[in-house]
């Protein structure tokens, strides 16, 4: 039934800041337990808007997140609080070659 | 089908400890994790590197193997001798079909017949949703300005009614959507691993990579070009053509303008939810003095301006 995908293109969505779910809906998405996503809360590595986990409003950006944390827990056997500094760090590398890219195109 | 030193690709000697063989994986692990590393071989690498310490972290798989003997090479064309694993029981630690989905034809007929005595699959009646994936996908400047639609290549695994894991080439005509910034991850839903049982296919996410402008500089939504002015252009002011990526516009250059100075086009960066800008940026070009006349014009700059460019360092 893939095959059809060689004629159709398909669209996805951006991932951006904008689209928000609930802790539920974030759960359903992701097939992870409530639990769990309270405790990557709690480590500082899905940062929701709202203050108690009811109200809590999650972004297309916390699916992607939680996948990579998945991978890097299962891969590298990291601890949540080192997945949370890879993931700090990985921010600021990727950020850091961005502006060694636009110096080297200057000079 | 190719033999595969799983000691050279771990980077041990074959009489390495197990925790000699631990380090040195994880060491591999970290380096070409597809989520960390950026070389561009990072997941092949990192897929080698699992396979060969799922066989040589298992005592027993591990002493399989060595029976083969130490004389294959790399690439060599292999054929399992028959009954070459007489003699050993294996307790089936097992690996599941996401873990296991791109190792080796080598390994499969070692190690991952079906029904074998190697592994249980455990997936058959298990209700897992399907791994999310994750590609990268090059794209031109342009493409985020008017949209495109791109054919990606992926390697994905899939499962035989047998169990049997293999993988091919999906190829896939995905839209890029106006408006995208330099690594934005466009989430295409159910089109990541198969789910086991009824369960869900996973998700896969493509991250948008720019490929690198001769011209054009990408910051966000904002858009840079370093424009090469003439001193007197610079000087004088002057009305001069401006490429922008969706074509040239006339750009109007105040008079006495300086090196290194801005000038906003609103609106023309990235058409993304909030629009970017097009900052052009004044660099002055000196014009060559390969002529008398040309020579003769820097000579009377030389005598007529009364010009110090290094006033401002007290000398």
């Amino acid at each position: 039934m893939r095959e059809d995908n060689q004629t159709v293109a398909i669209s996805g969505i951006i991932i951006d800041k904008s689209l928000h779910f609930s802790l539920a809906e974030l759960c359903r998405e992701t097939a992870v337990p409530a639990e769990w996503v309270m405790t990557l809360v709690e480590e500082g590595i899905l940062e929701p808007e709202g203050e108690h986990s009811t109200q809590w409003r999650f972004t297309l950006e916390c699916c992607h997140t939680i996948s990579v944390v998945i991978r890097l827990q299962r891969d590298l056997g990291l601890n949540l609080a080192g997945v949370a500094l890879a993931l700090d760090l990985l921010e600021e590398v990727e950020d850091l070659r961005h502006r060694l890219d636009a110096l080297i195109l200057v000079s | 089908m190719e033999y595969k030193d799983y000691y050279k690709i771990v980077g041990v000697k074959r009489d390495a400890t197990q925790d000699e063989i631990k380090r040195a994986y994880r060491k591999l692990a970290r380096k070409y994790h597809p989520d960390i590393s950026k070389e561009a071989n990072a997941e092949e690498r990192f897929k080698e590197a699992g396979e060969a310490y799922e066989v040589l972290k298992d005592p027993e798989k591990r002493a399989a193997y060595d029976q083969l003997g130490a004389n294959w090479k790399t690439g060599q064309e292999f054929r399992p001798p028959p009954n070459w694993d007489t003699g050993f029981e294996f307790s089936g630690g097992g690996f599941t079909a996401g873990e296991s989905g791109g190792f080796s034809d080598f390994f499969e007929s070692l190690f991952g017949q079906t029904g074998g005595r190697f592994t249980q699959r455990r997936t058959s009646t298990m209700q897992m949703r399907g791994e999310d994936h994750t590609a990268k996908v090059l794209i031109n400047l342009e493409d985020a300005y008017h949209g495109a639609t791109q054919t990606l290549s992926l390697r994905v695994p899939q499962m035989d009614e047998a169990g049997h894991v293999s993988t091919r080439e999906h190829r896939l005509n995905v839209k890029i959507p106006k408006g995208i910034k330099q690594g934005q991850r466009i989430r295409l839903a159910g089109q990541g691993g198969p789910g086991s049982g009824n369960a869900p296919a996973g998700d896969l996410y493509l991250k948008v990579e720019f490929k690198t402008h001769p011209y054009y500089r990408v910051e966000g939504e904002n858009v840079y070009l370093d424009l090469p002015v003439a001193p007197w252009e610079i000087v004088l002011g002057a009305t001069l053509q401006v490429p922008t990526p969706e074509g040239a516009v006339n750009l109007k250059i105040p008079p006495a303008s300086k090196q290194g100075q801005k000038l906003r086009l609103k609106g023309r960066g990235i058409p993304a939810k909030e629009k970017g800008d097009l900052f052009v940026i004044l660099n002055i070009a000196l014009p060559p003095a390969d002529s008398e006349k040309a020579t003769s014009f820097y000579k009377n700059m030389a005598k007529e301006l009364a010009f110090n460019p290094r006033a401002h360092l007290g000398v």
